[in-house]
């Protein structure tokens, strides 16, 4: 196997107005000629700007290091050169399909200028080409599509358009940044499906970064693990995967849901990543890891194992496997005969200006029970967030009934409606779009005694700090803004207001979609604890099989405005009925085996403790194993 | 050894420090950082001053900003003396001093601008506010009046209120607000628009919030950025309204200096022809004073807003 991309001692910083973000820190990795190589970490771990720094797409920024792909310095290039390769050798695929393609020319003609930029050939030919393409990439009636434009694609098709593109000049390697991220859980199997059949098809060698660890689990051939713009942990899919050797891979597997028994806390990773205007001396990881010891502080060496496995930690034995948190007994059994919501016959259209009125929700009949969590999964446009704003009340369906506690929520006064939104109360998706920027987050959260004007003064203040520290965050961060709270943060003071009025159903619309696989972790656990304590009910919405399962008692499938399937959690996951949940179900990431490894870790070579030797190369790791060697003989 | 703190809580402590300066001071130091912007802040100041200090310049000269000097102030043959000793900036053809009326001037243009703008936004914001936010007939009413009110003619409009009602400091104020509030208007009903679907709205709904409530808690407040580099960008504009309606003696009733109609006089009966000074003085200090004022309001929107910046230069 030959090396195509070698990456070697890569540092990328980027001055700010608050100081210099040292985004890359000294990585080096190498991909092989025809591999997927996978590269996972958790917002701000520094993987998308490594890539784009290599492409030389990252503005103002200083990189050090080299990057060598065949024989060249990408580093060094002269900006002509260097868009030669962009394209031509190097193709990159965003994560966002809806923007990474211009809305006003055709998808045919975006690839045909692709392939012109680059080679003297005749439109015709590179049209002929481009419907090839689009043909390959599985675009039903290709030749037809050519001259559409990128609206009239859904989300997955312009992906595959992306990929064609990307795959238009015969590109050696493909970077795909995220590329299923903004699709449908289906769409999302498909388009990996996709990108590993072009793989073998043209050998084209695929780099593709995800924050998600099933994502890659399913494609990937070597995976790369980063953390706080460092290198953690690298080598084989299955041995990363599947028998983590630094602490922070172990925990990101311990805190993703599709990897815990339903029903079982996870172990959040605790914590936040550091900052990367300061990053710490030591190991990036030393705050939140379970393994830390008192040599943490300094640099941890590049060890390596036998099976080919580098780790950049001082742990030689297995990482240890910290106890789940211990949730108090539920406070409230959830049983058939007491529903705290009944909908029955639920239709909502909304009129459209030309020809028939849109069907959102069709004839939608539920329960949801007092004290459980039930569960609404479909696919992106499936009308579940409007199902669950029809049952708090704030559309009004177009017929059928919604009852709470009794009492039918068609024709409230304002006095019911304002009582309606003590008792159902909503958090939101976007952690970051539900929070008014310009309020602080003591007005934010105390807004619900504001409204209903409960309490003033020092008692709403005493109030909110209460709730601040019941979702745990720090209540003497009473005067700040949202923008200075981390993602999960923000998470956290949308609960904490939803709780304030001390609601009896929570409506959480896919509460943790946003926020990395670390932080939903101690989210869902908040969550769960709080359903104890407080006697909650929630309606759980979401697109995702894995943690619906995980947190849920009872899931609703839905389709095209409708509940194709209701049951409990079990009976769903276990035995589907319906083919649409089957294909979801097949979707969803699989479980990762965790099983021991037969491997030995080499001795740590005499020069190389303490230092940052280059690695993640195979000539330096044959260097490593003789050095191993002769320690060991 | 590091010194890096033990507990997760303290981690998440020491880390949003580092981005716990406040707005306020952020926008100052990037304000401070361009240096159109600190030209500018230097001159308004300057004019400030100058017109805060009018009586003090008249008492020091001794000349009174409508007192007329005949015999030291104009040649025999009656033409204006140009800049000398006594008349630092020349005088006019009155034998006025230039100086004086000018810092007098002064203190109309900025009283006229900075007040007709904030009544004129104030207005806007209003009218934006209500208009984006109800939506239907009186979204449609509002927005087809700010049409209406952007079609009239400005200076037939001027002229005709005028010629019923007299000049008057008053009623130039009155016309200059009357056309400028749509400008803002527009913009504060766009945001509205685009605010009123976000999130942050829903989720004050949801908790039961009423209208004005979202409209003022939730609102508002995100409307800041534009309302200031508007209204700062509204004050020159006013100016150069108040000098037109005065160099076309429809605005400040003379003697009562104002930097408009001394360009007036200049080029009654071609004066400027044998005293440059009574162009370039006033001119001169409008131009200075408008230019301050619009860089910095551009100034103040890149500052405001940094992410457009970044963007503009990276385009």
């Amino acid at each position: 196997m030959t090396i195509l991309l070698d990456v070697r001692d890569l540092a990328v910083d980027i001055p700010t107005e608050d100081g210099t973000v040292h985004a890359v820190q000294h990585v080096s990795f190498a991909v092989n000629e025809g591999e997927f190589f996978g590269v996972v970490g958790e917002s701000g771990s520094g993987k998308s700007v490594m890539v784009q720094s290599i492409m030389g797409l990252v503005p103002g920024a200083r990189t050090s290091g080299s990057v060598l792909f065949r024989d060249r310095d990408l580093l060094s290039l002269a900006p002509e050169q260097l868009r030669s390769v962009r394209g031509r050798e190097i193709s990159m695929i965003f994560q966002d399909p809806l923007s990474s393609l211009h809305p006003q020319y055709t998808v045919g003609w975006q690839i045909v200028e692709q392939i012109q930029a680059h080679e003297k050939v005749s439109t015709k030919a590179a049209k002929a080409r481009a419907i090839d393409l689009l043909d390959r990439v599985r675009i039903p009636d290709a030749a037809a599509r050519f001259d559409a434009y990128p609206h009239q694609f859904s989300g997955g098709m312009r992906q595959r358009v992306m990929i064609a593109m990307g795959l238009s000049l015969g590109p050696a390697l493909i970077i795909a940044d995220e590329p299923t991220t903004a699709l449908d859980s289906t769409v999302q199997a498909q388009i990996l499906d996709l990108l590993g059949e072009m793989r073998s098809e043209f050998g084209t060698t695929v780099l593709m970064i995800s924050h998600d660890l099933g994502v890659l689990s399913r494609v990937a051939d070597r995976v790369m693990v980063m953390y706080g713009g460092r290198r953690m942990e690298l080598g084989a899919a299955d041995a990363v995967l599947c028998g983590p050797a630094h602490p922070y891979t172990a925990g990101l597997l311990r805190s993703s849901s599709f990897n815990r028994e339903p029903g079982t806390p996870l172990v959040p990773i605790g914590g936040r990543p550091p900052s990367l205007l300061a990053p710490p001396e030591g190991c990036a990881f030393r705050d939140r890891c379970p393994d830390a010891m008192s040599i943490c502080g300094t640099k941890p060496p590049v060890r390596h194992y036998d099976d080919g496995t580098e780790v950049a930690c001082w742990l030689e034995s297995t990482p240890v496997e910290p106890d789940p948190p211990v949730l108090p007994p539920p406070s409230l059994l959830a049983s058939p005969d007491d529903p705290i919501v009944k909908v029955d016959g639920l239709r909502l259209t909304f009129p459209q200006r030309r020809g028939e009125p849109r069907v959102v929700l069709d004839d939608i009949s539920l329960e949801v029970r007092r004290g459980e969590t039930l569960g609404l999964v479909g696919e992106s446009g499936c009308g579940k967030t409007t199902l669950a704003r029809a049952i708090a009340g704030l559309v009004a369906p177009t017929a059928g009934t919604v009852e709470f506690d009794g009492a039918p929520t068609g024709n409230l006064d304002r006095a019911q409606w304002r009582d309606l939104r003590r008792r159902v109360q909503l958090v939101f998706q976007d952690p970051f779009g539900s929070l008014n920027p310009r309020r602080r987050v003591g007005s934010i959260i105390g807004d619900p005694f504001r409204i209903h004007r409960l309490a003033s003064g020092a008692e709403r203040q005493a109030k909110v700090q209460e709730l601040m520290e019941l979702v745990g965050l720090n209540p003497e961060h009473y005067n700040r803004f949202p923008s200075q709270f981390s993602g999960g943060q923000r998470q956290r003071i949308g609960i904490a207001r939803a709780l304030a009025l001390n609601p009896e159903l929570v409506i959480l619309d896919e509460p943790v979609s946003a926020l990395d696989v670390s932080i939903q972790a101690q989210v869902l656990n908040l969550l769960d604890e709080l359903q104890r304590r407080l006697g909650l009910t929630y309606l759980f919405i979401s697109h995702d099989l894995a943690v619906v399962r995980h947190v849920c008692d009872r899931i609703a499938v839905m389709e095209g405005g409708r509940i194709v399937e209701l049951g409990t959690a079990d009976e769903v996951w276990n035995d589907p009925q319906q083919p649409f949940t089957r294909r979801l179900l097949a979707a969803a990431a699989p479980e990762i085996p965790r099983e021991p490894r037969d491997r030995r870790l080499l001795p740590l070579s005499v020069a190389g403790a303490g230092q940052q030797p280059v690695s993640g190369h195979p000539a330096d790791r044959h260097a490593a194993d003789r050095i191993a060697v002769e320690v060991a003989s | 050894m590091s010194l890096m703190p033990k507990t997760p809580a303290a981690a998440a402590r020491a880390s949003t420090e580092v981005q716990a300066r406040g707005s306020g001071r952020l926008t100052l130091t990037r304000l401070l950082r361009d240096p159109a912007s600190i030209a500018s802040m230097i001159a308004i100041l300057l004019i400030i001053a100058f017109a805060l200090c009018a009586p003090l310049i008249a008492a020091w000269t001794g000349h009174g900003p409508t007192e007329q000097f005949r015999e030291t102030g104009l040649t025999p043959e009656g033409i204006p003396v140009g800049p000398n000793s006594e008349f630092l900036l020349g005088t006019d053809q009155l034998g006025r001093d230039v100086l004086v009326r000018l810092a007098y001037g002064a203190q109309v243009s900025l009283l006229v601008g900075v007040l007709a703008s904030i009544v004129a936004s104030v207005i806007g914001i209003a009218i934006g506010t209500i208009s984006g936010f109800s939506g239907g007939v009186v979204d449609t009413v509002l927005s087809r009046t700010m049409d209406l009110v952007m079609s009239v003619p400005f200076l037939l409009c001027a002229i005709a209120l005028v010629s019923v009602l007299g000049p008057s400091l008053s009623l130039s104020i009155a016309v200059i607000v009357f056309f400028s509030w749509t400008g803002l208007a527009r913009v504060i009903r766009g945001q509205v628009l685009a605010l009123r679907h976000r999130e942050f709205v829903e989720a004050a709904r949801s908790l039961g919030a009423s209208r004005t409530s979202i409209m003022f808690r939730d609102i508002l407040p995100n409307l800041v950025v534009p309302i200031i580099v508007y209204t700062t960008l509204m004050i020159p504009a006013a100016i150069v309204f108040e000098a037109t309606l005065s160099f076309l003696g429809l605005g400040i009733v003379p003697p009562t200096p104002s930097w408009g109609n001394m360009l007036a006089d200049a080029a009654n009966g071609s004066l400027y022809l044998v005293a440059w000074w009574m162009v370039v003085v006033p001119g001169g200090a409008l131009l200075a004073l408008t230019l301050a004022f619009n860089l910095l309001g551009d100034g103040l929107r890149d500052a405001l807003d940094p992410a457009a910046v970044s963007k503009g230069k990276r385009a």
